[in-house]
């Protein structure tokens, strides 16, 4: 067993895990942070991605320990303090870009990761970058207007509208 | 000008603050107090005689509590079948045993062995490792004709074979069929396969029981789509638990597409585990696990002849179809090839003679149930791929071919026993053919050519029973459940309602769209009405959410409700006023009596209701609730008309769908935005079966696409924007919202489109490829055009 501390969602937060803890398995089970998801056990599906240092990263593929010393973002994190929803979660209400919700925290923190990366993304480049989050719900395509509309473009740019 | 709120509106989820913020509460989410946690240990083999399970130093193995076999549950009954099918000779379908874990044998790999409970997960695992299993092999059957061989191993040895049933619809109707054959102009043939495919909702499956020492009461939290269906199968049929002494609840639920209608082993264990050990005991599914052990979907092998007269007008349908059941028959398995596909094989057309013959049989691999559409997929999908290889053959446009055909006139009785009571089919289409620009076509394939790639154009329609379904059809069809719904209104007396539906909502937006509904009849803010769901303790005995039903089905007994409560409130409210009870209006929240200027606001009745100092007694009872059991008249019939323009690359076989469009008819529209998030998302799982989904298992039963390394799910990039309109509208007429659900309509329509397109493309570029199987991977495309 191994102590940990980390930096998550702006608060520093310590733990003991056995080696092969992953970090996904901490902030579900650790922190009682159950907005991160598993989804499977191939790292396909997305469910479970957080950011570690402003990467997005699947948390069920990184150990706990791993994460020592990290900052990590979670899907609690992303709400301004007073409850306001983030430009990219409105979004995704907005638009209808979420179903059952199952896949949305992992699809929100993709979502941010890339518009960090790239403010102004193509519907292709969104659909490529999402290549590693799986929905089995919306068909993707009001996730990538949501996501259009959160980068400031017209939601109307998707290509069927 | 669009509605900005009730019935037409596109009102923003409500749902989706806890989703978006990481507040869900899922199943994986809950933990009650002490909890154990069970890994079930399942077999790695898909046949064969279990000689040895010594679980002795398993059970000594660190923070073992017990570990439990199918010993343990020799007196408990087996998981029931839901549907009982008769075959063509008036016998009852064969109903092998579903023990809650194997008992002598083992029948599928993930068939699942032992039961460790452990004080961790990671302690359960590591004890599963200790048990000493002995399987004496057993030859496997997988394929479906080879199962039904003399001399075929029998996954059931107390069977006679390994046919379930053999199923003749409309049995009488044979001679006259085959007659119209003979006499036929021309006969379009084909073989297809439905493939078989995985639901694979996100969230996979948990399970968490737990026992009440002091009440004797169990509970069961669980990833369902129908809780009380659950309690009553369980609680009936296998753990011999009264109703009342048994709570099951489906909290958010990730997803479901039919897997989790179905009445599972693991569900089973937690509850009988928790009593047994007096301890909450959890489960919780790994994907992999999944693969192995949730219901999979479709599976039908299909020859189907399509009869035309000299004039191409379809005299008569013949299919036989294999369908697979897999090793023992899931929740409502056998209806699926039969009530849910055979009565659906008229289509959009009047051919006046149809005869389905389906097979059902039991293979070695994991049980195959409904999956989004059940049934109608695959009606759909041979219907209208015959369809469009008879407009080749004959050298005629499949949109006029099919025009040709189509019912036009309603209520329309169809030889397969359904009468469809609504429909527009020629608007459809031409609504379709507006959105797509078939005009421009050969510009566009023009375009295409010259990056050296084929351009190919596909079209279909569709037609679907929905809102499942009146409960005395499916008795007489063998149900053995009721298919109403339930809601009860419960107004509070400062005005609120909850509305408490037998519904369940994992994805559809319930919380949402329901209140619309309520809001609109008594004219009050939505933010008014909240939805209960999902608790068999706070919410009418319902049958759940499956069959795009629950608006056509449960939103209809929450009108039914609301129109008692109203009926009620407008009692008070001439009470109030001292008017006559016919002279009561309500309008935008308000009562008022007709031709005076009198009225009393929504609030003040509701109080008058529960602080009753001035107030009928003598007449009405104080409170305003209301419960309604809604059962409908009829299946609803949404229908629609589908078209994909793909590129296929000839070098490679790869193809890309251009652009897809649907048009369908729902029938009236409470949450536009929610409708077209269910087409958009059964588009993307119907293009994923046309293209890329497949379940595949070799010949010894292993299953090869056990993973998501494996099992092609469509991503973001595989799959287009999509083109979707609702505005033909023909309302149901039995319903009192007109509506006819929307859920599957995309699953069902999308398939035939796609791979009609890629022929399409195939075709215009040379190759005399009348078929192709799904999923259409690069490897097979290249095949069929090399040869």
């Amino acid at each position: 067993m191994t102590q940990v501390t980390m930096t998550v969602n702006g608060k520093s937060v310590s733990g003991t895990v056995e080696g092969r803890t992953l970090l996904s398995e901490f902030l579900r089970e650790g922190l009682r942070l159950t907005g991160t998801h598993v989804g499977c056990d191939t790292s396909q599906c997305g469910a479970c991605v957080v950011h570690v240092n402003g990467n997005a990263v699947k948390s069920c593929t990184m150990l706990a320990a791993e994460a020592e010393g990290a900052e990590v973002r979670t899907i609690e994190g992303m709400a301004d303090a007073d409850g306001t929803l983030s430009t990219i979660q409105q979004a995704f209400q907005d638009h209808h870009g979420l179903q059952c919700g199952f896949c949305t925290p992992g699809m929100v923190m993709s979502a941010a990761a890339l518009l960090s990366e790239n403010p102004k993304p193509t519907e292709a480049e969104i659909r490529a970058y999402l290549e590693g989050n799986i929905c089995r719900c919306t068909g993707y395509h009001n996730i990538v207007k949501a996501i259009m509309a959160a980068s400031g473009q017209e939601a109307s740019a998707v290509a069927a509208e | 000008m669009p509605k900005d709120h009730g019935i037409g509106a596109s009102s923003k989820r409500r749902e989706d603050v806890r989703f978006l913020t990481g507040n869900g509460n899922y199943t994986d989410d809950i933990n009650v107090a002490g909890q154990a946690y069970v890994h079930f240990l399942r077999s790695d083999v898909a046949h064969g005689r279990l000689t040895k399970v010594d679980t002795s130093a398993a059970a000594e193995m660190p923070g073992v509590i017990r570990v439990f076999t199918g010993a343990d549950f020799e007196g408990v009954g087996g998981l029931p079948c839901g549907w009982q099918v008769t075959d063509k000779h008036g016998n009852p379908m064969q109903e092998p045993a579903h023990p809650v874990l194997a008992q002598g044998k083992v029948r599928h790999v993930g068939d699942p062995i032992a039961a460790i409970v452990a004080e961790t997960p990671a302690q359960a695992r590591n004890a599963a490792e200790a048990i000493e299993i002995d399987i004496e092999d057993l030859p496997a059957v997988i394929d479906m004709k080879a199962a039904l061989q003399e001399g075929a191993p029998k996954v059931h040895d107390d069977l006679d074979n390994n046919l379930c049933y053999d199923w003749g619809f409309v049995e009488e109707n044979k001679g006259a069929v085959d007659e119209a054959f003979s006499k036929a102009a021309h006969v379009t043939t084909l073989e297809l396969v439905n493939q078989r495919l995985v639901a694979n909702p996100m969230e996979p499956r948990v399970a968490v029981g737990d026992f009440n020492r002091s009440t004797g009461d169990s509970t069961l939290y669980t990833t369902s789509q129908n809780p009380h269906v659950i309690r009553l199968l369980m609680g009936a049929f296998v753990l011999g638990i009264p109703e009342h002494k048994l709570r099951v609840v489906a909290p958010d639920v990730g997803g479901g597409f039919g897997s989790k209608i179905f009445h599972y082993a693991e569900e089973a264990f937690c509850t009988f585990a928790a009593k047994a050990l007096a301890r909450p005991v959890k489960w919780t599914s790994s994907r992999s696990e999944a693969f192995i052990s949730d219901a999979h979907g479709r599976d039908h092998v299909t020859k189907i002849e399509l009869a035309l007269d000299a004039d191409n007008n379809f005299t008569a349908l013949r299919t036989e179809t294999y369908a697979n059941m897999g090793a023992y028959l899931s929740t409502f398995a056998p209806s699926v090839p039969t009530w849910l596909h055979g009565t659906l094989m008229a289509g959009n057309y009047k051919t006046p003679l149809i005869y389905v013959n389906v097979k059902a049989v039991f293979t070695n691999t994991v049980p195959v149930d409904a999956y989004r559409g059940a049934g109608r997929p695959e009606a759909t999908y041979q219907l209208e791929r015959v369809v469009d290889k008879a407009a080749r053959e004959l050298g005629v446009d499949p949109i006029a071919l099919r025009r040709q055909n189509f019912i036009t006139e309603f209520p329309y009785a169809t030889p397969v026993a359904v009468e469809y009571d609504t429909g527009d089919y020629n608007a459809t289409m031409d609504k379709l053919l507006e959105m797509v620009d078939r005009d421009g076509f050969d510009a566009r394939a023009a375009e295409s050519a010259k990056s050296g790639k084929l351009r190919g154009f596909g079209v279909n329609t569709y037609i679907e029973a929905c809102g499942i379904a009146p409960s005395a059809l499916v008795g007489q069809l063998g149900a053995r459940a009721g298919l109403y719904e339930s809601a009860t209104v419960r107004v509070n007396a400062t005005g609120g309602l909850v509305v408490m539906t037998g519904s369940h909502s994992h994805g559809q937006g319930h919380e949402t769209a329901f209140p619309q509904v309520v809001a609109d009849m008594i004219g009050i803010p939505e933010d008014m009405v909240e939805v209960v769901h999902g608790d068999t303790a706070n919410t009418p005995m319902g049958m759940g959410t499956y069959g795009s039903r629950s608006l056509a089905v449960g939103g209809s007994a929450i009108v039914r409700a609301t129109e008692k409560i109203i009926n009620k409130a407008k009692k008070i409210a001439a009470h109030l006023m001292e008017a006559s009870e016919g002279d009561i209006e309500l309008k935008d929240g308000q009562f008022t009596v007709a031709g005076t200027d009198k009225s009393v606001a929504w609030g003040d009745v509701t109080l008058a209701a529960y602080v009753p100092h001035n107030y009928p007694l003598e007449e009405l009872e104080p409170g305003l609730e209301e419960t309604a059991f809604y059962d409908p008249a009829n299946f609803t019939y949404p229908a629609g008309a589908y078209a994909c323009e793909v590129e296929v690359d000839p070098d490679t076989g790869k193809v890309e769908i251009c652009s897809f469009a649907a048009a369908d008819d729902f029938g009236n529209v409470v949450n536009p935005m929610i409708v077209e998030g269910q087409v958009h998302g059964g588009l993307a799982q119907g293009i994923g079966q046309a293209l890329l989904e497949g379940a595949v298992y070799d010949s010894d039963g292993q299953l090869l696409t056990a993973s998501y390394m494996d099992y092609a799910m469509p991503r973001a990039d595989d799959v287009p924007s999509f083109q979707v309109d609702h505005s033909c509208s023909t309302p149901c007429t039995h319903n009192p919202l007109g509506v006819k659900g929307c859920g599957e309509a995309g699953a069902i329509g999308s398939p035939p489109a796609v791979v009609n397109a890629v022929v399409d493309a195939l075709n215009r570029g040379g190759h005399n490829v009348t078929h192709i199987d799904m999923p259409l991977s690069p490897s097979r495309v290249w095949s069929a055009m090399n040869g």
